[in-house]
């Protein structure tokens, strides 16, 4: 078939079609779902365009299986006013990056957010996008169709390839259809705030009330140049670093738990609470990155083990002026850095290095991206790996070859 | 029951025996090596006691580097591997080859760092899985993935089959709580998988080996994720006059929203064999039995039971009782816990290990009931509720050919009503020889394929835990399919 610049196919048929004809001609494909998290990796230079964004609609909703299946390219949006029409949610909490790399929100598909493994901060407790994916129906670079997995949770049937799948931001396969497990919302919820502390003091209190059994879905810290842009008037105005814990569950429990951490963290000082509308405007603003939207500099995630996050950020701090955002209780932080050639990569990669985990750089200028590693450099050994992965999955190298990585 | 086929030995590498064994003595010393019959018998089968193969040697290295010198000698011999953590596989999953050496991870079993403010354990994976949490218990902490054989399994094994268990309801499976680990490839080549951060840099491997039987390489040290323990947990006790209503009160508390940590249900026939054995203090008037279990502080704990009480009295439950006291607590989840143990000192038994979806349960019990009644066999029925993962345990007599033969056709019968009522052949057990051949029934050729690639891509020569999990005849469709690709290309 001939291969066009701009793509939609509305069935998983053509999708496959097309991907054939790709690998038969060795045409490199631009894979995406709506294209809201297009900017992130390297540019893969292709001059055709696959959007799954013709291929939409939800194929089954078992809200007392708690499961759902949707085409791939169904709007993230259709699918959480589905749910919540029946009090339920994605509870890893999909993380909306469109809005600090210029992308459309709106445009955000659930095949693009199991296939970049999008993770709020409900991560820490309620696990991964990846975690969640029950099921899939894709096609690999040869132009197979596929499924694995299936509508169960419970499932050890052959290799998990949901997982193996998920985050590698449709290099591996093209998804046509995904399954997942869906969560009832909370009935209650609340978040604690601590103002003031350092990093250092910070961290300490998260990681602590994480190994408490009070579970914590979300554990911030926000350094203050950061928090004063927040959108959330009432934090904002306090001018200072803030800490904020969230608690999910019945207003009983909540009112429970809330006492004992109180008296746990009476020596961090005063406990704010942010009642139901305003904690659910805090947390909407931190699965949004919003204090990172009005600005263009270079932003790195920075994922590695949470009390290692300050001394992470202390360190880059010794190479370049850079403000954190701490989530999953210092375990990912996301640090926005001056302009420069490299956007500051070899002195974050050599801190991270160093302590351990590994930097993604989300936001940067396109030549930047081109002439930088986005994703961490791989080991020798899972490098093999890794690219052998890749060539069995797509032997041709045409699905979005080297937006990960340079050599695949 | 030994129909399920499995390949003939190479007679060369069998008559290499006592030569192969020189050089493994050689390499690793005598004190890493069994190779006497009666050491060996000792890990000719595991728990899926039908099949038994005398390996041709088995090895006990104590660390990384004397696996990697084991595999790296059997690559450049040509010689099968079947990776063994304590062989308690229900699948046939560690179940030996004559022409392949066994090598168990069970002597590597200690803990290497213990990091509570980041909640993770790094250990060897030769511990057993009860014992991560016997560790971090004095800390308040536990490893959340609670196998039925958790006093014996070990981590290794857990994650070559991504365990499950009954509190995975509320904390998830092995892959949910591992996040790095250290392998061994089949050449010898030692890498790091993930680490001791939330999320791997680069493709999602350590999802891909979790689940990979023992095929992609040995897993030889873990870092798993501790959670602490909750401040409390009780269970209750629902009895019903029917499966089919028990099962619909399962999907009423799922629907309402209420996760409760496990809910597992248990049929008359489990009932009364459990209580026999663990004196547990099951009902034994009822065809049903749920034990439902919640966590947090005492308050916390009477409003989830009150709650799913309120659920339960709309499908009249005939026995409502609610742990009064650890001890009765204990021997509720004893009784369960041994159901196998309590069930294997009756009758021969197959565990099936389908997974359904929830709404089907009550047609899918009546259709297990009617399959087992045509083969004229006896089933009880234990299993993780909440999840819809079933354990039809099919009770038949090992000395009796034809009784065994008829157990094994009416599993093979519940694997396949599973799948077509668009659930899976098994939830946490792994397919291992057991289900090898039903594989087909789930996935087509092109699905199988792509699975099998993926072996190749860790271990090119299919040596690890050969002839498992992929039907037989899938395998040579696949090369055939992958040859005449490479022609065209």
């Amino acid at each position: 078939m001939q291969l066009t610049a701009d793509m939609r196919p509305e069935t998983e048929a053509a999708l496959a079609e097309i991907i054939m004809s790709a690998c038969a001609s060795k045409t490199i494909l631009e894979l995406t779902g709506g294209g809201s998290k297009r900017t992130i990796g390297r540019p893969t230079n292709s001059t055709h365009l696959v959007s799954t964004r013709a291929m939409r609609g939800i194929t089954l909703y078992e809200p007392n299986e708690m499961v759902m299946s949707a085409r791939s390219g169904t709007l993230l949006s259709e699918v959480q006013s589905v749910l919540a029409k029946s009090n339920q949610m994605l509870a890893f909490e999909p993380l909306e990056l469109a809005g600090v790399v210029g992308g459309d929100a709106l445009q955000a598909t659930i095949g693009g957010v199991f296939a970049t493994n999008s993770s709020g901060p409900r991560r820490i407790s309620s696990g991964a996008a990846r975690d969640h994916l029950m099921g899939i129906r894709a096609i690999n670079g040869r132009g197979e169709i596929f499924k694995n997995g299936g509508r169960v949770m419970k499932n050890v049937t052959g290799y998990d390839l949901c997982k193996g799948l998920a985050g590698s931001w449709g290099t591996l396969a093209a998804f046509s259809e995904v399954t997942f497990k869906v969560m009832p919302k909370p009935p209650s919820s609340t978040t604690l705030v601590l103002l003031g502390l350092s990093d250092e003091i910070a961290i300490e209190v998260l990681c602590s009330v994480m190994g408490t059994p009070y579970e914590i879905t979300g554990a911030v810290h926000i350094q203050q140049p950061l928090a004063v842009t927040l959108d959330h008037m009432g934090l904002r105005g306090q001018g200072k670093a803030i800490t904020a814990l969230r608690l999910e569950t019945t207003s009983k429990s909540i009112a429970y738990r809330r006492d004992k951490l109180t008296t746990a963290l009476k020596v961090y000082g005063q406990l704010h609470d942010l009642e139901q509308k305003s904690s659910e405007a805090f947390w909407d603003e931190m699965t949004r990155l919003s204090v990172f939207e009005a600005s263009d500099h270079p932003l790195w995630r920075l994922s590695t083990s949470p009390s290692k996050g300050p001394a992470v950020v202390a360190a880059i701090n010794r190479y370049m002026p850079a403000s954190a955002l701490y989530d999953w209780s210092g375990g990912l932080v996301w640090i926005d850095v001056p302009v420069t050639s490299d956007a500051g990569a070899a002195d974050v990669r050599r801190v991270i290095a160093s302590h351990g985990g590994h930097a993604t750089l989300i936001r940067a200028a396109a030549s930047t991206r081109a002439a930088t590693d986005v994703f961490q450099t791989l080991e020798p050994g899972v490098q093999r790996l890794s690219q052998k992965l890749k060539a069995t999955f797509d032997p041709a190298n045409v699905l979005n070859p080297g937006r990960m990585y340079v050599a695949f | 029951m030994t129909s399920i086929p499995l390949p003939l030995p190479d007679a060369a590498i069998v008559a290499r025996r006592q030569s192969i064994v020189a050089e493994l003595f050689k390499l690793l010393g005598t004190d890493r090596v069994i190779a006497d019959d009666d050491g060996r018998r000792a890990y000719e089968t595991d728990a899926l006691t039908a099949y038994r193969r005398m390996p041709l040697a088995v090895l006990l290295p104590q660390s990384t580097a004397e696996v990697a010198t084991a595999l790296k000698y059997c690559h450049a011999n040509g010689i099968k591997v079947v990776a063994r953590g304590a062989g308690t596989s229900l699948a046939g999953g560690a179940l030996p080859a004559e022409d392949a050496i066994v090598i168990t991870v069970s002597k590597m079993r200690r803990v290497l760092d213990l990091d509570y403010p980041n909640r993770i354990a790094r250990v060897e994976t030769g511990i057993t899985n009860l014992a991560i949490t016997g560790t971090v218990a004095k800390e308040g902490f536990f490893y959340a993935p609670d196998p039925s054989s958790q006093l014996a399994c070990t981590l290794a094994g857990n994650i070559g089959m991504n365990s499950g268990g009954a509190h995975c309801l509320k904390y998830g499976v092995t892959t949910n709580n591992v996040l790095g680990a250290r392998m061994v490839l089949m050449d010898g080549e030692i890498v790091d998988i993930g680490g001791s951060h939330l999320d791997s840099g680069g493709y999602d491997l350590m999802g891909l080996i979790v689940g990979s039987e023992g095929q992609f390489g040995i897993v030889t040290e873990a870092t798993v994720r501790i959670l602490k323990s909750a401040e409390g947990a009780r269970p209750m006790m629902l009895g019903f006059n029917s499966s089919e209503v028990a099962g619909q009160c399962v999907s009423a508390i799922i629907a309402a929203g209420l996760i409760p940590v496990a809910i597992e249900f248990m049929d008359r026939p489990a009932i009364q064999i459990c209580e026999a054995f663990a004196k547990a203090g099951y009902p034994l008037d009822v065809e049903a039995l749920l034990i439902v279990e919640v966590e947090g502080s005492d308050s916390e704990i009477d409003d989830q039971l009150g709650a799913i009480t309120e659920i339960a009295k709309r499908f009249n439950p005939s026995v409502v009782k609610i742990s009064d006291s650890p001890e009765m607590s204990a021997k509720i989840w004893k009784g369960r816990k041994s159901a196998f143990g309590a069930v294997g000192r009756l009758a021969d038994y197959i565990c099936m290990d389908g997974t359904i979806p929830l709404g089907r349960l009550p047609e899918v019990l009546v259709a297990i009931t009617e399959i087992c009644q045509r083969y004229q066999l006896k089933v009880a029925n234990i299993f993780h509720a909440g999840d819809g993962n079933l354990h039809p345990l099919i009770l038949f007599d090992a000395n009796d050919p034809d009784s065994a033969a008829r157990a094994e056709l009416a599993g093979n019968e519940i694997l396949t009503l599973c799948v077509k009522v668009g659930g899976c052949l098994t939830g946490e057990h792994g397919v291992g020889i057991e289900k090898r051949d039903l594989m087909s029934v789930q996935f087509n050729p092109t699905d199988l394929a792509v699975q099998m690639r993926i072996k190749t891509v860790f271990d090119p020569d299919w040596l690890l835990n050969p002839a498992k999990v992929f039907p037989l005849d899938a395998r040579i469709m696949a090369e055939i399919t992958e040859r005449t690709a490479r022609v065209a290309a």
